[in-house]
């Protein structure tokens, strides 16, 4: 038979839910639509900031209302929410910390604002963030002691 | 064949299991996408002059496809609704629709990256479209996927059985939905 | 709260199918103990080969040039292979299937008092992934330009372009074997925190749970969270390699640091991953032998969570030479220093676990005391690492290797021998040999000492790491170095040659040992009260629990013991 057991938990009953009635999914889905219309013609208005506004408000938007309506993440247990909450704070992190070096650095050349004219590539001890040293043009091996 | 444990029906933390798993795959996915759309933003902030190969990307088509996803999204909490009244014929048809709206999805994109491999836009041409692909091709194939288990689930609740897969795999499917609002605005619209 | 055990099908063993072939029940099965089983033999079994490969690329250090026995002439190409395999399969194929997958299989349900995982098939399918992971791998070796060489850190451009790494095919199956790996541990671990966060035995709340499963539990979640960049990353390595993609070319608008980036955000957490399981083992193992509480057993919980977290932190610490921002450095370098703290302390509640305890050197304390005292001395060696100043000297060379060995090694060789010896009993219904166990441990654990200690001077010697051959490097060559690096090649072979005691002893202990009882070591813990080995589906009527696990010597108790299971 199915896997409804006597117990609490089965198949048609979800004890995480209760029986909270269903909302209206079509008319969520039709704010939705509306929604798509708006993000799809900011760009055609021409200016950038509204374009941005509409494309990633409207975004997040109809990611929240998805989730909240159609996944029903607002009457779900609190410890969903958190594992779910990590994860996007992580990615946030990965971001974060990412992207000083590879957003800024362009792929290209090695030159940052700091720290490059330092001398990793001399033998002599020095501090970091300290004054300029006479560059020694010796020839770079970073990975060398 | 069934292999039902014990340990699957029991319920320490008040959610059902399978459910319980489904978020997790959930988290582990936010973080593999995560990891391609912000190794993408970095990029794309970092090179302004992809804006300008990000303009040929065809925004009728995202957004028809969004449309699409959007719908079929609806099809699948119908479908949980059903499900949750019992009636796993009604539900395994909404989830069939489901179904339909990944395939029209995926037929909207192949003609799209026909056309544009056509124009030489190729996963090769430049920063842009290497990230394009990947990411849309990664999103395109966890449609593919779940539009497997879709039919899988829906094969087992049109026999009215295992009734609250239907929850979980529309779980699943909304988030695929969700990938793609994100990737709609930062493939398509931000030119 | 109280959960009915007896759900409509209450009974587990019957699951219809009569004596099924002995292929369904060995290679096709569901249950968690066979399919722990087969991860820990095939970790067991890619141990042995990286062992192998270890014994060769350190014979051709120490006498370069030679023939090596069993293997022959080592080339450039072939030591560059030898060594990344070998860094890999340690980490990938040893450390995760077996410390990860086999015990977190065995034990978490039978801890938990369940009769299986809560997704059996998705269990074995995790296996079969892994399996073909590991054959992917081994076939990367044959084609033709052999295995990839390119380091277990595989970073572009070297990585990326076969015309730089020579070994095209072996560079694409080596990303294509550790993505497929991933995924088996990513199906894996949900299972393992699916099973443990819901289908407790009634009664079993949440600390009442054993450190091992807790910590088994930790790693997967530091794993699911970690992984997700790295395989991102790895299909766009993928793409690079074969399809002409640029994601980590400059020239081409990429960036090979983004590889370095996503490979470490998931590097660091990635050795917490290994660490937590193996000092689940330890716990385990030292309550049972000091008949005494864990010290502090909330406080462990707590500082894993926390060492968890602060594991996301730190990565960049690999990377203090790679032409980061040096303000970055300074960040990491503070957080790296910070993290030994709840690691250190988790080993001082292990020594204060042991205070004043009733303490029985069996063959398995053995080998838990030896994970606290060597993994101190690698966690001590770290923090010299992890000040960025320091690590300009020691980056890429032998202290590196000299630390991560003494880190690692406990990690994979010794909490895996403990946790082997320990539930052997269990696992398959014998005893051990304890005469034969002590002697594999000190054959082991001293060779170990001798083999690592040498690379510390190496490396303080400026010795590079993945060099071929140190006579063309005159400094690096003289008499004394060359004296030490033989020291670790002779260590080497000698500890490997006692390997051999530990499996005649595994084999024969199994085939022919002493028929175990259910509770040889008189432990609290759930799996204990199962038969030895357990049935299928654990017990037949499912336990109940009463009380947590380090209920030892209770004052006002005959027994220095209190089951978990044990109604007052």
């Amino acid at each position: 038979m199915t896997a409804t057991a006597p117990a609490a938990h089965g198949a048609a009953h979800d004890p995480g839910h209760g029986h909270a009635p269903h909302r209206n999914y079509v008319k969520i889905w039709g704010i939705l639509v509306v929604l798509l219309v708006v993000s799809v013609i900011g760009p055609m208005l021409g200016i950038r900031w509204i374009m941005l506004v509409t494309a990633f408000g409207v975004a997040l938007v109809k990611a929240y209302m998805v989730a909240k309506n159609f996944m029903h993440l607002d009457i779900e247990k609190p410890i969903v929410h958190w594992i779910l909450l990590v994860a996007l704070a992580l990615m946030v992190l990965l971001y974060g910390a990412l992207a000083p070096d590879v957003q800024k650095g362009a792929g290209q050349g090695w030159k940052k604002d700091a720290g490059f004219h330092h001398s990793f590539v001399t033998s002599k001890p020095h501090e970091a963030g300290g004054h300029e040293k006479p560059e020694k043009p010796e020839p770079s091996e970073h990975d060398r002691p | 064949m069934s292999v039902k444990t014990i340990a699957t029906q029991r319920a320490s933390m008040n959610i059902p299991t399978g459910r319980l798993a489904v978020w997790w795959v959930l988290v582990s996915e936010i973080v593999i996408f995560g990891g391609v759309l912000v190794s993408y933003l970095m990029h794309r902030l970092g090179h302004p002059e992809w804006g300008e190969q990000a303009a040929y990307t065809n925004l009728w088509a995202g957004a028809f496809n969004t449309l699409v996803l959007l719908t079929s999204s609806l099809a699948a909490v119908l479908a949980h609704q059903a499900a949750e009244k019992g009636d796993g014929p009604k539900a395994a048809r909404l989830l069939y629709l489901t179904i339909l709206g990944g395939l029209i999805f995926l037929i909207v994109k192949s003609f799209e990256w026909t056309h544009e491999i056509q124009e030489g836009f190729t996963l090769q041409a430049g920063g842009f479209w290497s990230y394009y692909y990947t990411a849309a091709g990664l999103h395109a194939f966890h449609v593919i996927a779940g539009m497997g288990v879709i039919a899988w689930v829906a094969s087992s609740a049109k026999k009215n059985q295992e009734l609250h897969r239907v929850e979980n795999v529309g779980i699943y499917w909304h988030f695929v939905d969700i990938v793609w609002i994100f990737l709609f605005p930062l493939l398509y619209i931000a030119k | 709260m109280a959960e009915i055990a007896h759900a409509p099908d209450h009974h587990p063993a019957h699951h219809g199918h009569a004596e099924s072939n002995w292929f369904i029940k060995y290679m096709w099965s569901t249950d968690h103990k066979v399919i722990a089983l087969q991860y820990m033999f095939t970790g067991m079994l890619m141990a042995m080969i990286a062992g192998f490969m270890a014994y060769v690329f350190r014979m051709q250090l120490a006498y370069p040039g030679m023939n090596v026995p069993f293997f022959g002439h080592v080339s450039p190409e072939q030591y560059n292979a030898l060594i990344t395999n070998h860094g890999s399969i340690m980490v990938f194929w040893v450390a995760m299937p077996v410390l990860l997958a086999g015990f977190g299989n065995f034990l978490i349900p039978l801890m938990c008092g369940c009769d299986d995982m809560v997704f059996p098939r998705i269990n074995r399918l995790s296996y079969q992934l892994f399996f073909i992971s590991a054959v992917v791998l081994v076939v990367s070796w044959f084609v033709p330009g052999g295995g990839f060489g390119g380091a277990w850190t595989a970073y572009p451009p070297l990585s990326a372009v076969g015309k730089y790494n020579l070994t095209p095919m072996g560079s694409s199956l080596w990303v294509l074997a550790v993505a497929l790996e991933f995924v088996a541990f990513l199906l894996g671990g949900i299972n393992f925190i699916v099973t443990a966060m819901n289908a407790r035995a009634p009664g079993m709340r949440a600390f009442d749970v054993p450190l091992a499963v807790w910590m088994i539990v930790t790693a997967s979640l530091l794993f699911m969270a970690s992984v997700g960049p790295l395989i991102a990353g790895a299909v766009m390595l993928l793409f690079d390699q074969n399809l002409g993609t640029g994601f980590y070319n400059p020239t081409r608008g990429g960036d090979p640091v983004l590889w370095q980036h996503l490979f470490w955000f998931f590097g660091h957490p990635e050795v917490y991953v290994v660490l937590l399981p193996a000092m689940g083992i330890v716990a385990e193992i030292i309550t049972v032998f000091a008949r005494k509480k864990m010290f502090g057993y909330k406080t462990v919980i707590y500082t894993v969570v926390a060492t968890g977290v602060l594991s996301f932190f730190v990565w960049a610490h690999h990377q203090f030479v790679a032409g980061i921002d040096p303000r970055m450095a300074n960040v990491f370098t503070v957080t790296t220093v910070i993290i030994s703290i709840p690691i250190a302390e988790m080993c001082f509640l292990y020594i204060a676990t042991l205070y004043g305890g009733s303490i029985r050197f069996t063959t398995p304390m053995l080998w838990a005391l030896a994970f606290i005292a060597e993994f101190l001395i690698g966690g001590v060696t770290g923090i010299y690492l992890g000040a960025s100043g320091a690590d300009i000297f020691f980056h890429d060379t032998y202290f590196v290797v000299a630390h991560f060995h003494y880190t690692f090694y406990p990690i994979a060789i010794i909490g895996t021998i403990a946790g082997i010896t320990f539930w052997f009993p269990k696992i398959f219904g014998r005893m051990m040999n304890e005469t034969l166990g002590k002697i594999h441990f000190w054959g082991t654990i001293i060779p170990f000492n001798f083999i690592f200690i040498p690379m510390f001077f190496l490396g303080l010697s400026g010795e590079h790491r993945r060099i071929y051959d140190y006579t063309h490097f005159p400094d690096l060559a003289t008499p004394s170095m060359q004296a030490l690096r033989i020291t670790s090649t002779v260590a080497l072979v000698i500890m490997l040659l006692f390997q051999f005691i530990f499996i005649f002893n595994f084999l024969y202990s199994w085939l022919r040992g002493r028929k175990a009882e259910k509770n040889p070591w008189r432990s609290n813990t759930l799996e204990w009260t199962a038969d030895s080995p357990p049935p299928h589906g654990n017990w037949r009527e499912m336990p109940t629990v009463y009380r947590g696990p380090y209920e030892y010597a209770t004052p006002g108790r005959d027994s220095d013991y209190w089951p978990q299971d044990e109604r007052a």
